[in-house]
This record gives C-alpha cells, sequence and structure tokens, in this order.
C-alpha cells in the first residue's frame, strides 16, 4: 500500500461538493455512519498519481463551524480533533462562484484552525453567462491558497485539484486575517487560560457545545480571570466576528472579482416569479406530486409483477428441484418469500429517491418549503416537514432521517412523531388484499372504482391523521424553542444524472438492507413457531386429519392437515391466546397471529396469512378465494365482510407496526421516550378506531 | 415606528441599519444579514409568510418574525 493523503471536502450546502466528491471518487465511494450518530458518513478513494492515493471524507455541508445541527456539528468536531483518525491532511474547501463572498466565510474560518486548504471555485461554466470574471493569482496571494477553478458539471479543472491535492504540503497554514481583533482584552484573557491552545479553537470551544482535547467548558468556567459571557454578550461578539470576515472577504472581491451585471441574465428570478406564485406555484407543486404517486403506484407495479413471479418461480424450482424435507421447507416457505416481501419494494422505493433527489438536485424542494411553510406551521410543522411527509409515503425510515434539517427541536419532533400516520409503502399490499376481498368492485359514475377510491381515502386519511395528531401535539407539548427558519433558495441546475443515480443506489440500498435484515428474520421464526408444536397434536396432524375426514379429495385432506397444524403449532397457540383481545375488532385468532407477526413490519400481514390458510398455491386469487371462504366462530357469517374489513384497514392505518421506525425514531431522538410514547399511543387509537368501527358497521 | 424588513413591498429594496441578535439566528448573520448590506424582497407567500429575500447577494427565506428584528432604511 502506497501513501494515502486524507482529504475533507468541506463547503456550504448547494456549492455542488458532492458533484466534487462523485468525480473525484467515481463508483469507489461508500456510504456509513458517524459513530453513535445516524449522520450520514460518505468517504470514498481517489487515484492522484502512481503510488499516491486520496482518502475523501466528504463532510455535511454547512455554512459555518457554528454548528446549528447535528449535521454540522460533525463537521466542526472532525475539525478540532487532530487525534482523530479521519483529522485531514488537507481540507478542500468547495465553494460556488455566483456565491463566492458568502462561500468565503466559512474558508476563513477553516484557515484560522490552522489546517492546510485549497479552495475549489466550481461552476465556472456558469462564470460567462453571469457576467463574472476572476483573477486567480491574486486571490490566491491575499487568501495564502491554491485556488482550483473547477467545472464539476463538465468536469473540467479536476486534474488540476488532484496535483494541488498531492502537493498539499506546499501550502500555506497560515490565517488569512485576524477575524478576532474586534475584542482584543477578552481574547488575551481566554488565551492566559490555555496559553498553548490556538485562540480560534477556544473561541470555537467556548461559543458552542464542543469538546475539543482536554479544554472542557467547565474548566473555561472555573479559571480565575476568564468568565464565559451570557449567550446574547457571546452573539453580539458573533457578530462582530463575522463583520470582521465579511469586511476582508469584500476587500478581497473588490480586487479579484468583477462582475459585469449587463452581461448576468436572472433565470432564477424569472422561474421564481411562476414557481413560487401565490396560486401557480401551489398548481405547480401539485401537478408534480400528482405525477410522483402515478409512478410510485403506476409504473412501479410492472416490475414489481415480475419480482413477485420470478420469486414465485424460483421457490417451486427449488422445491423440485432439492429433495423435500425440513431445510428445504425452511428455504422455500420462509426464506425466499420473506426476500420477495423485500425485493418486490425495490421499484417503488427507487422511484421515489429518484423523484425526491430530482427535485432537491434542481433546487426546487426549497421552493416547497417557502410556499408550504405557512400552512405546515398552522399545525406546529414547519416547511420543511413536507419533504419527510413525502418521503413516508415510501417509507417511514428514511422520513424520519429526513427530518434533521429542521432547526427547530419542536418543530423536528413533532414532524418525526407523525410521520409514520402517512400511508407507507408496507400498508399497501395490506390494503390491497383486504379492498379486494371487502369492497365491490362496480364503478361511480365513469371512472372511478369503489375500490380505488377506498384505496385513495387511506392515503388521504394517513396524512389528515399525521396532521391532525401534530396539531395536538403542538398544543400538548411543552417545549420552547426558539422560531429559527432560514432557507436558502438555490439558482436552478438541471440535475446531474450520476448525482441521481448514485444516490438512488445508496438510499435503496440502505433500504434493501435494513429492512430486509428484520424481515428476513422475522419470516425464518414465523416459520418455524408454525412449523413446530409443542405437543403431539401437531406431530400426528394427517393420523387425525386421515381418520375424521376420510371422504375429502386429496387437496382437500392435504388442505386439512395444514390448517389443523397450523392450530396446533406454537403460533396457533399464540393467536389463539390473544383471541379474546381482537375479537371485538371482528377478528379471529388466524388474523390475530397476522397481526402479532406484523407488528415486526407490516407487509408480514399477507404473507402470514398466506402461510396461515395453507395455500399451496401462489395465485392471488387462491389466497383471497380462501380469505373469503372464512368463516367467523362468533357470528357464523363471513369473516372477511364490511365491518370486518373496515375495523383491519384502519387498525393497519394507524397502528405502529414497524420495528425499524421505531428503532430510527430512538437513534433521531436519543431516547427511548419518543418512540414508546408512538408505540402506544399510535396502538391504542388503532385498537380504538377498529373497535368502533366494527361495532357501528356489524 | 422602526422600519424593519416585514414592512418592505414587493421588489422593494432597503439597507439593514441593525440586526437584533438576540432573536435573529447566527446562521442568517453569517449569510450576510449584517449591518450596512443590501437587502431586497422578492416575493412573499400567502400571508405575508415566509418573506423571500435576496440578503448581500444571496437567496433566501425567513419568516415574517424574524424579518421583524432586522432594521432597515428603505432606499
Amino acid at each position: 500500500m502506497g501513501k494515502q493523503i486524507k482529504v475533507s471536502l468541506i463547503g456550504n450546502p448547494n456549492t455542488g461538493k458532492t458533484s466534487v466528491f462523485n468525480l473525484l471518487t467515481g463508483l469507489n465511494q461508500q456510504v456509513g455512519n458517524y459513530p453513535g450518530i445516524t449522520v450520514d458518513k460518505k468517504e470514498g478513494i481517489c487515484k492522484l498519481s502512481r503510488g499516491v492515493k486520496a482518502h475523501i471524507l466528504d463532510l455535511p455541508g454547512t455554512y459555518s463551524l457554528n454548528a446549528s445541527s447535528l449535521d454540522e456539528s460533525v463537521v466542526i468536531e472532525l475539525l478540532l480533533n487532530r487525534n482523530d483518525k479521519d483529522f485531514p491532511d488537507v481540507a478542500v474547501v468547495v465553494s460556488d462562484v455566483e456565491n463566492l463572498k458568502r462561500n468565503l466565510l466559512l474558508y476563513t474560518q477553516i484557515k484560522d484552525l490552522e489546517i492546510p486548504a485549497i479552495l475549489v471555485i466550481n461552476m465556472a461554466d456558469r462564470m460567462k453567462r453571469k457576467g463574472i470574471s476572476l483573477d486567480i493569482p491574486l486571490l490566491e496571494e491575499q487568501l495564502n491558497t491554491k485556488i482550483a477553478l473547477i467545472s464539476a458539471r463538465k468536469g473540467e479543472g479536476i486534474d488540476e485539484l488532484k496535483k494541488l491535492i498531492e502537493s498539499y504540503t506546499l501550502l500555506s497554514k497560515k490565517p488569512c486575517l485576524d477575524a478576532l481583533s474586534f475584542a482584543p482584552e477578552y481574547f488575551e484573557r481566554l488565551q492566559k487560560v490555555f496559553p498553548d491552545q490556538s485562540i480560534y479553537k477556544l473561541w470555537l470551544v467556548v461559543t458552542q457545545d464542543v469538546n475539543f482535547r482536554k479544554v472542557y467548558k467547565q474548566e473555561l468556567d472555573v479559571a480565575p480571570d476568564f468568565k464565559i459571557k451570557s449567550e446574547s454578550e457571546l452573539k453580539r461578539l458573533q457578530q462582530k466576528e463575522t463583520i470582521k470576515r465579511y469586511q476582508f472577504i469584500n476587500t478581497v472581491l473588490k480586487k479579484g472579482l468583477a462582475i459585469d451585471s449587463n452581461a448576468a441574465t436572472g433565470t432564477r428570478e424569472r422561474l421564481d416569479r411562476i414557481l413560487t406564485h401565490k396560486f401557480w406555484g401551489y398548481f405547480i407543486f401539485l401537478a408534480i406530486l400528482l405525477v410522483i404517486f402515478q409512478a410510485i403506484y403506476d409504473w412501479s407495479s410492472y416490475p414489481m409483477d415480475l419480482i413477485d413471479e420470478a420469486f414465485a418461480w424460483t421457490s417451486e424450482t427449488v422445491k423440485e428441484m432439492l429433495p423435500s424435507g425440513p431445510f428445504v421447507d425452511l428455504i422455500t416457505e420462509g426464506v425466499i418469500p420473506g426476500l420477495g416481501g423485500v425485493v418486490i419494494f425495490i421499484p417503488q422505493i427507487a422511484f421515489l429517491f429518484l423523484f425526491i433527489s430530482i427535485l432537491e438536485e434542481s433546487g426546487y424542494m426549497s421552493r416547497v418549503v417557502f410556499l408550504m411553510d405557512r400552512v405546515m406551521r398552522k399545525f406546529g410543522l414547519s416547511g420543511k416537514s413536507v419533504v419527510p411527509l413525502i418521503s413516508g409515503t415510501a417509507c417511514a425510515i428514511p422520513a424520519v432521517m429526513a427530518t434533521r434539517n429542521i432547526e427547530n427541536w419542536k418543530e423536528r419532533l413533532i414532524t418525526i412523531l407523525v410521520v409514520p400516520f402517512t400511508t407507507c409503502a408496507a400498508r399497501l399490499p395490506v390494503y390491497l388484499i383486504i379492498i379486494a376481498l371487502v369492497i365491490p368492485d362496480k364503478k361511480v359514475g365513469w371512472i372511478f372504482g369503489y375500490q380505488s377510491l377506498t384505496l385513495m381515502m387511506l392515503y388521504f386519511l394517513g396524512f389528515i391523521t399525521a396532521v391532525g395528531s401534530a396539531w395536538i401535539l403542538n398544543k400538548v407539548l411543552k417545549i420552547k424553542s426558539t422560531s429559527y427558519f432560514v432557507v436558502e433558495m438555490p439558482g436552478y441546475k438541471i440535475p446531474l444524472f450520476k448525482n441521481v443515480a448514485i444516490n438512488v443506489i445508496e438510499k435503496t440500498k440502505a433500504f434493501v438492507f435494513g429492512a430486509g435484515k428484520i424481515i428476513l428474520a422475522i419470516s425464518i421464526i414465523l416459520w418455524v413457531l408454525a412449523s413446530f408444536g409443542p405437543n403431539d397434536k401437531f406431530e400426528k396432524a394427517e393420523e387425525i386429519v386421515a381418520n375424521n375426514y376420510s371422504d375429502l379429495s386429496q387437496e382437500e385432506r392435504d388442505n386439512k392437515i395444514a390448517s389443523y397444524k397450523l392450530e396446533y403449532s406454537f403460533i396457533g397457540y399464540a393467536g389463539k391466546a390473544i383471541e379474546p383481545i381482537v375479537a371485538p375488532l371482528g377478528y379471529d385468532w388466524k388474523i390475530g397471529i397476522g397481526i402479532i407477526s406484523s407488528f415486526a413490519a407490516r407487509e408480514v400481514f399477507v404473507g402470514t396469512l398466506a402461510t396461515i390458510y395453507s395455500v399451496g398455491s401462489d395465485e392471488d386469487e387462491t389466497i383471497k378465494n380462501r380469505m373469503a371462504a372464512e368463516i367467523n366462530p362468533i357470528t357464523r357469517g363471513p369473516l372477511f365482510n364490511l365491518a370486518s374489513g373496515i375495523s383491519l384497514l384502519l387498525f393497519y392505518a394507524f397502528a405502529m407496526q414497524c420495528m425499524s421506525t421505531l428503532a430510527i425514531v430512538k437513534r433521531e431522538t436519543n431516547s427511548w421516550k419518543w418512540p414508546m410514547i408512538q408505540l402506544v399511543f399510535m396502538s391504542v387509537f388503532a385498537y380504538a378506531t377498529a373497535l368502533a368501527a366494527f361495532q357501528i358497521l356489524k | 415606528m422602526k422600519t424593519t424588513i416585514a414592512n418592505l413591498e414587493l421588489g422593494q429594496r432597503a439597507l439593514i441599519k441593525e440586526v437584533d441578535t438576540d432573536a435573529v439566528p447566527l446562521k442568517l448573520l453569517e449569510m450576510g444579514c449584517l449591518p450596512g448590506n443590501e437587502v431586497e424582497l422578492l416575493q412573499m407567500a400567502p400571508f405575508k409568510c415566509p418573506m423571500y429575500l435576496v440578503i448581500n447577494g444571496s437567496h433566501l427565506a425567513i419568516r415574517r418574525e424574524i424579518a421583524a428584528r432586522i432594521e432597515v432604511k428603505i432606499i
């Protein structure tokens, strides 16, 4: 192994930092987590020249070293800790030529940490259109660095950047200004407490909640001639510091940057006049949503059908090819259908991430936040809650993670708590089979069928419940947090195919492996519980059925044996134990098992019922027919009628039946309190509404 | 009464006079919302909130109550 240079990519959001990362590393990258928190850690390897490689770490986008979110604090904690294994040999600060002034603020802060820094000025291809010209040698001299002028979109200038990285030892470590000169006395006293530490680092420790080596805030606080000032005094000092930095930046740019405003074209302003318009803005947003839903539920049904058939075929083939026995049964009845249950969601999830990343890459998502903020605030949410609520229609897990950029903790918490009410992809198979069973296949008027209307109502219901409970939570929760809402409205860009593709692949992979593990485990456990029994009624099922039902055909007898076995298996006893609880909702013990098993993941329900109703064939029709023939033990009528069907639909709409979501909520809120409240509240609510629906309708 | 960003009308430009640092988040200061810089109101969502501004060359949206804490002089 040759030499590896450790590089950190740092920059404001919307500067094309990720494009630069993708250009440097290609597909040679991986996404992990920072220890203990769920901030994505993206790293990759870039070959610089023969024998020299660079390890590139793509840090979360941040506007400054003063962190205001979890993602941002990752940046500062790394840069303050020289002992961290990822501490960079060189920092590559990515800036956007159109926002150079603001981007340089972060650059001057990084320079103050005395880390060698290369300044990347990205989007050079837009300079001509915007009438911008730069004096690079002058900027390099004034900013104490080397500059790489690149266009990530066109792939230009990357080789120069690689050369600069390779010769990073030649870079100056000197800060480019003395930003703390506005209150000399105060900072002298601070320096005296820790004479051997850099004053800027000490200042960062004073102003925020980061620890840096052994300098802890408490130690500063007890130091004899130094007192940490009040928050509002500190903030005034920070304002002075920021003004100081901008004064420096303005002087530099006055000499080094020229804008010919005649040549500039205001595409952003013109587009925004329509896209953020009081009427057309909402109209266009609605139209985009419709296209997204169409794609998720219509276009993705073709690949989903193919996947379904492929897994059924694999299962059958394996069964025929291998000798029968418990191990083969485990594979064909447990593992393969379990895997199929995960893989089948890939088209929907991929479509959703495709649209979300196109909307984000193009800059449109900020406009949605702008349009929706006022409406969402009425319910205690933020404009930034819209993205999680849309993502929630695919899966609550990425949706909960997407709440991270909501700065206001109360709004973020409420968003996290209500997101699981939105109708996620896992509820869809349950809805589809129940609707097919209990809602007549008739049309109202010309176009709309009762069945598709019911499905639409369920989506609507999920959204209304989410927003309604947000409204209640907003009234109930007594959390003080300052209203805090700053959204950058970046210039519009045509999304880069490479960025979108990598994003879709990464997110889909994360879902499949995350949810996949749990679903697979549950499928295996279920299979074991259904395949063994506590006593010999299970073992002797064949004998007992043969004695009692001698007049049945071969097929009927096989079915009878299977369902008899199930009744006396471990899971059968478990189901019977909970029957008294679910009977008032109109369910029998078999549905009870379905509900228990889907407390790990909802989509398990259909698979469980398929197993429980002992259907040998994989055709959907057969499962449906078997379910339709079930008799309610109390009423003696069909088990699945309108009352029990609606009750079941409502139960699945409201109940918290997803361990992965609970786990992610625990991680994001850093306590078990909130996921437990979510679990109890949602389950009780689901039980109550399902009970009411059944008792009224029966 | 003081004139603040919340008093601006669509398309109006102003110079920032004073920023109430207790109410305005540091992030906004760092994006260029500082005394002496220019601000222009580009667009407002229904009910006049949030407000879409250009401050010091940065395009950004803030809520009305924050805008009301930034004093300006209309130019």
